[in-house]
């Protein structure tokens, strides 16, 4: 059932968040720790477990599959409640060190990749699916 | 009552739905324009995500509010969709049948991204506070910190006690790179070889804006989203961590 692999994804979301924010009460800091990536880790590990025992079906997986799809959508409307007004209003010094950040650590990801040898590129795209 | 009225009560009153079925024609038409106007070259989630970005503005100059346009009444449900919980629960969907050996072989260079990623950004807010005429080591601090995210920004310098015109221009710092790298990423992605999953995994750890990284990656390439998610994940509480003691001690000696 499609609910199954929807309760799956927000088990390990909840399970991810709870950690992060354990984390962040540990250390002492007033943020989530890791949160969403704590949870990431945790759906990689039991979707792989349940698919090599036979145990999520196509129904369950499309629970999931769904919400992945939905990604870009909600981006978008991330994007859309930005506070674009405050950032083009913080003046030159808030752009200037916003935009220095930027260029500086782009220019980093490819000095840091080369650690431990280069990745393989993801293969050539299926269809568009959006 | 005109029939206005009763289509906006709808849409107030359905804020969700209506926000889907909004963001279904701004992802429609930014298709459209990808694949007619630019031949296909703009990926259209990239100029989707760019025409978020203008609708945004447009919200914020029309109402005055800080949440663009999900402060324009009908489109209040935009705020829900696009909001942390919506984007945090499809992120970590996004983790759905990503190999778990990439993201080992990683590892390391996670690692040193994410602390790279956060020093190098605080340095560089701080050093252009200063630039600025912000000499005192709490607001280069606090502006450093902005540099790195827009929620390092305000937690930092409200624990070091900074002003809240420096702690504003903090945010707006953070704001600054979220956008700058939700629309460029894709423009720069073959020249720094974002093009598998460990280089996103290491610039997901070195931009560290999640909604940044989030954008950029997806209007580069989709699959490329989980690996960056999951190290930028960390880079705000790494910078919460890093902001209000080591790197303020840092400054605080450096300025004297």
């Amino acid at each position: 059932m499609v609910i199954y692999g929807v309760g799956l994804l927000a088990a390990c979301f909840l399970s991810g968040i709870f950690l992060g924010d354990l984390l962040g009460e540990l250390i002492g800091v007033q943020a989530n720790v890791g949160g969403v990536g704590i949870a990431m880790l945790l759906l990689i590990l039991f979707s792989d477990a349940l698919i090599k025992r036979g145990r999520l079906k196509a129904p369950t997986r499309q629970g999931v599959v769904f919400w992945s799809a939905i990604y870009i959508p909600v981006i978008v409307a991330m994007a859309a409640k930005q506070n674009v007004v405050a950032a083009l209003e913080g003046g030159p010094a808030a752009f200037t060190a916003g935009a220095l950040a930027v260029v500086g650590c782009l220019a980093l990801v490819p000095v840091i990749s080369r650690i431990g040898g280069a990745g393989e590129p993801l293969p050539e795209p299926d269809e568009e699916d959006v | 009552m005109g029939i206005l009225q009763t289509l906006g009560d709808v849409m107030v009153k359905n804020g969700l739905i209506t926000a889907f079925a909004f963001v279904g024609i701004v992802v429609w038409l930014s298709y459209l324009v990808s694949n007619k106007l630019t031949a296909g070259r703009i990926h259209g989630s990239a100029i989707a995500i760019f025409v978020g970005l203008v609708l945004a503005w447009v919200g914020g100059v029309v109402t005055g509010g800080a949440n663009g346009l999900a402060d324009i009444t009908v489109l209040g449900g935009v705020g829900v969709m696009g909001g942390a919980m919506l984007r945090d629960f499809t992120i970590v969907a996004t983790a759905f049948g990503v190999n778990f050996d990439e993201i080992r072989r990683a590892g390391i260079g996670a690692v040193i991204s994410l602390l790279v990623g956060v020093l190098g950004s605080f340095a560089v807010g701080a050093a252009v506070a200063y630039a600025f005429g912000y000499t005192d080591a709490v607001s280069m601090t606090t502006i450093g910190a902005g540099a790195a995210t827009y929620i390092v920004g305000p937690v930092t310098g409200s624990a070091i006690g900074a002003s809240s015109e420096v702690i504003a221009l903090s945010i707006a710092a953070g704001l600054v790179k979220s956008m700058m790298v939700m629309i460029g990423t894709p423009f720069v992605a073959k020249a720094i070889g974002l093009d598998n999953a460990k280089s996103a995994m290491i610039f997901g750890g070195l931009m560290g804006t999640t909604s940044g990284v989030a954008g950029g990656l997806a209007a580069t390439d989709k699959r490329l989203v989980p690996y960056g998610a999951m190290t930028a994940t960390f880079y705000t509480g790494l910078g919460c961590l890093l902001g209000p003691s080591v790197f303020y001690f840092a400054v605080r000696a450096l300025t004297g």
